[in-house]
């Protein structure tokens, strides 16, 4: 496998501008003779397919929602960042650049990232121009916050539902589109496979979700926009239906899988309640700007909060990092809580939660303010706990939330297999080894509007493309492979649900490739994951039929690859014996228990290639230089 | 015009037609409820009344022209009025064939799940009134042009009171939900406007039902003789 | 607490449904509906029965794939939220549940308590956007918007799409579901040029998805999740009278198509 980044000579300023003249153009009449497949309708998806659509191109859209508009991109609450310095407070392209190949704990292909933060601009104004109802001051102007603990206020924000918004607005920009009769919808439509034909991406299978007809498509070009893989964890942050299967056949056919183990956890969610419970809630974090994070000073104290006396609450992220408090990073934040809980400390009928107290802010603002400020997160508190956090603090606790691992892409975000882009979450992306606050959405709409839609032309330009029919060997193969699958699924007709696997594969990976990671702990992990697997291909019980909608059989065939994928996911995480952003091995830490990174032997991306079902994944990496921000460890203190 | 036609062809179109003729009906039915107060000014005010509305629009327009007129806008006004509401029910029903097994009337008021048979009974309830006091056929003593003498003997039967009463009572729901509907429909809603378009409803409704039931009551009561 | 479910129960759209009775025992308040759902279709699977097929996603309130009538309301008894937020704390040990698929000509239904709501798309296909190319757009702070409509814009814009509005309506009427398209973006400057257009080609298109007309009754603001009022439908409606008296500009032949 040949990890070829192709990132453009010259000044990291002109890189972008340079590339796209020397791009070659499809001429506008030939642009109808190729056909695009974009899989997934979330902020990349429908943002790629739509200006694809646009540009003349045929494109089929595949969504296994029954509607483009349903995608998780819809939950992001916080908001999108672009470096427009509206706020005259010092923001520019190169600031935006450096916070984030920073925050990413330098393990983020710093051409990506400058890149990133210069489209940041054009987002808002698309945006914008679309009918996206950001929140605004009362001069008319756009408005701004400050998110994550960045010292600019470079958010834009509508409400607390930034991503729906943005959302609608590339699903009606894809709705045009459909209606123009550029783009074929094909809703309730699951990808099951990538088609290779001499060596290039040429199709993908499906699934029909309502009859459960199984058929190939066929393409010049594919683009996975299918989203991350913190569902691996079964509890997290992300909808139900989220899933790796699509990259996970990816790799299967030839794409390199880079950083599965950069996953990060959000330290604001609501904690478990229940054995039931079938996914967690994120509260933004915002709520961390006016909330105080504390546990009881004792272990097992089961006082309510309110009866524990000042002198015996340890605030104790205001006592270990005195500047940054209450708002040090999302990695940071969360491993502290975990540390706490593990010690007995936690509070709550499961005692698997921290502390988040209004009470001095309502006492210093005024009850009026913080409803104000945070109504809606409050009130969807009281509706899913039944406690008021007006009058008892919220309990919290950190959950899987975004990954920044996916599918090793090249500057012009094509995969090792040519022909197979990757855009949005789905890709091993800008971030890094650690997200910042309000550049998933950024990142989404940068790859789908305005990087994608360039560099598939060249793609197409300069490639030569044999002939392939829709009924070509290689589809129907793929396809029968697809059907047997199926058929061994519902015939092992065993005495487990898929959710029960599912949630003991959570279970483990929270354990061992969670918030903190041992050598110790992912060799465990790695033993006990092929023996989940072979249980469940034995004794996991599949209702109905395959020519239905069939529900259960959906959710067998994402978890039988997310039994495979955690492996390359442990995998990864022993094998990058440092810590750096989510990714936090106990041996690797500072004297005060930091990340320490090893830049020296981990400053790459790692990249896995299949080699066959049984032989271990080889690893490949993509060394990374920092000619622009210059290494340092970060601190809090 | 082409696009007006395309606009009557849709949902909205109809509902529009039906709050136009609605207003044009309601202004007949405040006018007639006035009339009738007159009643209570004795036989030879009422009769007067009665007999001008035949000479509405003199001296340009002859003996009974402008009634006519008038009642052709009306039957017009009633024929659109019910025809539209017919075919936006036919569509209604078609559009949500099942019932759910129990359903609470979420926001649905009496007066607004009332509007269709509630139109029905008023409908039916004019063929009468017009065979009672207008034609006389539905009338014990009928005479030509004494419409006071028709209104006195008419009302003595307590029958014939309880089903006015009824069909005023009908009305009054229709009117509630009617007008404010064609407010909404029409597209009257503005934070100023919203705020009095319930109670202005409410209070046109309620000046209706005490006009109207106020000369059947009044017979009956011996207050108009 | 004891639950005894009612649920609706139906192989395909051309089947015909019945209600199945089922037992939920010891379930937890803290637990979620939908949640509840879940480990009755657990206990089906495990007695090797079908399970329930129910649409959910993202379980916090904002896809807008759940969806289902819950004793005769959408999305349950408490207001503002939807399914997959209503949680058990607000039934009693002992309560009778029925559930039902939304209920309308414009929603077949696909199997148990799933329904076809792609009725929905083909009505924003018909206009419900700003035609904007990608890299068109000026800066976006080129056209000052005033707070009040910007608010206005996103009060409507708030829509999840999860047809509660249709479901809830005795004429299953999808008119609050346009009217959140038409107000949102007939709110903003740049949903001007398209405005009267707009509003033309989803009416046109609402009607030919076999959805019925508005009555005005408010079932659908009483029903909706996000708390779309009805003067969007006002709204609408008065857009629908202007372009029918002419205002807008009209496109050769483009009649539910695009710009």
């Amino acid at each position: 496998m040949e990890l070829r980044a192709k990132v453009p000579s010259g000044p990291i300023q002109e890189k972008w501008d340079k590339h796209r003249f020397e791009m070659k153009l499809v001429n506008p009449a030939n642009k109808r003779k190729y056909e695009i497949i974009v899989v997934g309708t979330g902020l990349a998806g429908a943002s790629a397919a739509a200006t694809l659509g646009e540009l003349g191109y045929r494109v089929k859209v595949f969504t296994y929602h029954d509607s483009s508009r349903r995608a998780h991109s819809i939950a992001a609450q916080g908001g999108i960042n672009a470096a427009k310095n509206y706020q005259n407070d010092g923001d520019s392209v190169f600031r935006l650049f450096y916070d984030t190949v920073k925050g990413g704990d330098f393990r983020a292909r710093e051409a990506n990232v400058y890149r990133l933060a210069q489209i940041s601009l054009d987002i808002i104004d698309q945006c914008v121009a679309q009918g996206v109802p950001f929140a605004r001051e009362y001069g008319g102007l756009l408005a701004n916050r400050s998110f994550g603990g960045a010292q600019v206020s470079r958010t834009f924000y509508a409400r607390g539902q930034t991503g729906q918004q943005l959302l609608l607005g590339a699903y009606q920009a894809l709705a045009r589109q459909v209606a123009e009769g550029t783009v074929t919808l094909y809703p309730r439509t699951e990808m099951l496979d990538v088609i290779v034909v001499e060596g290039q991406a040429r199709g993908i299978v499906v699934r029909n979700l309502v009859t459960g007809a199984i058929s190939a498509h066929m393409a010049h070009a594919v683009a996975l926009g299918t989203g991350g893989y913190s569902n691996a964890f079964f509890l997290s942050t992300n909808a139900k239906a989220c899933n790796a299967t699509a990259i996970w056949r990816a790799y299967r056919r030839g794409a390199g899988l880079a950083n599965p183990c950069f996953t990060q956890i959000h330290p604001t969610c609501i904690p478990q309640a229940g054995d039931y419970q079938s996914k967690l809630t994120l509260m933004s974090e915002s709520l961390r700007n006016d909330g105080r994070i504390w546990v009881p000073a004792r272990a097992g104290d089961a006082r309510r909060p309110n009866d524990i006396p000042e002198g015996e609450r340890d605030y104790y992220l205001e006592r270990i990092y005195p500047s940054f408090g209450n708002l040090t990073p999302r990695d940071v934040a969360s491993r502290r809580a975990k540390e706490l809980v593990d010690k007995g400390q936690g509070v709550g009928p499961e005692r698997n939660g921290v502390y988040l107290d209004f009470r001095d802010a309502i006492q210093r603002l005024g009850q009026q303010t913080i409803a104000e400020r945070y109504g809606n997160l409050f009130d969807m508190y009281l509706q899913i706990t039944g406690e008021n956090p007006y009058e008892v603090p919220m309990r919290i606790y950190p959950a899987p939330h975004y990954t920044m691992g996916g599918l090793w892409v090249d500057y012009n975000l094509m995969s090792t297999l040519p022909g197979l882009f990757v855009i949005g979450e789905a890709n091993f992306s800008d971030h890094g080894a650690n997200r910042l606050g309000a550049s998933a959405l950024m990142q989404g709409l940068a790859d789908g509007y305005f990087i994608l839609p360039y560099t598939i032309g060249d793609y197409l330009a300069q490639t030569k493309f044999a002939a392939v029919p829709e009924d070509h060997v290689a589809g129907r193969s793929a396809v029968a492979e697809a059907e047997a699958r199926t058929t061994r699924l519902l015939g092992i007709n065993g005495t487990r649900t898929v959710d029960a696997f599912h949630r003991q594969l959570g279970r483990l990976l929270w354990e061992y490739c969670g918030m903190e990671r041992t050598a110790d702990g992912l060799n465990q992990a790695l033993r006990e994951i092929p023996r989940l697997r072979d249980a469940f291909w034995a004794d996991v019980r599949v209702p109905g039929a395959g020519q239905d909608l069939n529900q259960e059989l959906e959710k067998a065939g994402r978890v039988a690859d997310f039994l495979e994928f955690a492996e390359v996911m442990c995998l990864d995480a022993l094998r990058r014996d440092e810590s750096c952003g989510g990714h936090f091995r106990k041996e690797h830490q500072t004297p005060d228990g930091e990340a320490r990174r090893d830049d020296e032997q981990f400053a790459h991306a790692a990249v896995w290639e299949y080699t066959g079902d049984g032989t271990p994944p080889k690893r490949h990496v993509e060394p990374l230089t920092f000619e622009y921000v210059h290494l340092a460890q970060r601190s809090y203190k | 015009m082409r696009r007006v036609a395309a606009f009557y062809q849709s949902t909205v179109g109809k509902k529009v037609a039906m709050a136009i003729t609605g207003f044009i009906l309601v202004g007949f039915v405040i006018g007639h409820m006035l009339g009738n107060l007159k009643a209570f000014q004795g036989a030879e005010k009422f009769n007067h009344y009665a007999e001008g509305l035949r000479e509405l629009g003199a001296p340009f327009f002859g003996h009974g022209q402008v009634l006519w007129l008038v009642r052709i806008a009306l039957i017009v006004s009633v024929g659109a009025h019910v025809l539209a509401a017919a075919q936006l029910t036919l569509r209604s029903w078609r559009a949500r064939p099942a019932k759910y097994h129990a359903a609470p009337h979420l926001e649905l008021s009496y007066a607004s799940r009332t509007m269709r048979w509630g139109g029905v009974i008023i409908a039916g309830y004019v063929a009468y009134h017009l065979m009672h006091f207008t034609l006389g056929n539905a009338h014990p003593d009928f005479l030509p042009g004494d419409a006071y003498h028709n209104l006195v003997v008419g009302f003595q039967s307590p029958w014939v009171v309880a089903v006015y009463l009824v069909a005023v009572a009908m009305l009054t729901f229709h009117l509630y939900h009617g007008i404010w509907s064609a407010l909404q429909t029409l597209g009257a809603s503005h934070p100023a406007v919203n705020r009095w378009r319930r109670g202005a409803a409410a209070a046109l409704a309620l000046v209706v039902l005490t006009g109207f039931a106020a000369v059947p009551v009044g017979v009956f009561a011996g207050i108009i003789r | 607490m004891n639950l005894t479910l009612h649920v609706w129960r139906q192989t395909g759209a051309a089947a015909a449904g019945r209600f199945e009775r089922y037992d939920a025992r010891d379930v937890s308040e803290h637990m979620s509906f939908l949640e509840m759902l879940d480990v009755v279709n657990g206990r089906l699977i495990e007695e090797g029965k079908d399970p329930i097929a129910f649409e959910h996603d993202c379980r916090e309130g904002i896809c807008g794939s759940c969806g289902m009538v819950i004793n005769g309301r959408p999305h349950g008894p408490v207001p503002r939220v939807t399914a997959c937020q209503l949680h058990m704390r607000s039934f009693t040990d002992g309560d009778q549940i029925w559930i039902e698929p939304w209920r309308a000509r414009g929603f077949p239904v696909l199997k148990d308590l799933v329904v076809d709501r792609s009725a929905f798309d083909r009505v924003i296909e018909a206009g419900g956007y700003v035609s904007i190319r990608t890299g068109a757009a000026p800066d976006a702070n080129a056209v000052p918007i005033p707070k009040r409509d910007a608010e206005r814009a996103m009060d409507a814009a708030a829509c999840i799409g999860c047809g509660a509005c249709v479901a809830a309506c005795p004429n299953g009427s999808a008119m609050l579901f346009t009217a959140a398209k038409v107000a949102h973006l007939g709110a903003l400057p740049q949903g001007q040029p398209e405005r009267y257009s707009r509003v033309r080609y989803m009416l046109a298109q609402h009607d030919d998805e076999g959805f019925g007309s508005c009555t005005n009754h408010g079932n659908c603001e009483a029903a909706c999740p996000k708390g779309i009022s009805i003067d969007c439908i006002a709204q609408l409606n008065r857009d629908a009278i202007r372009a029918a008296l002419g205002k807008g500009t009209e496109y050769a032949g483009a009649a539910g198509g695009g710009a």
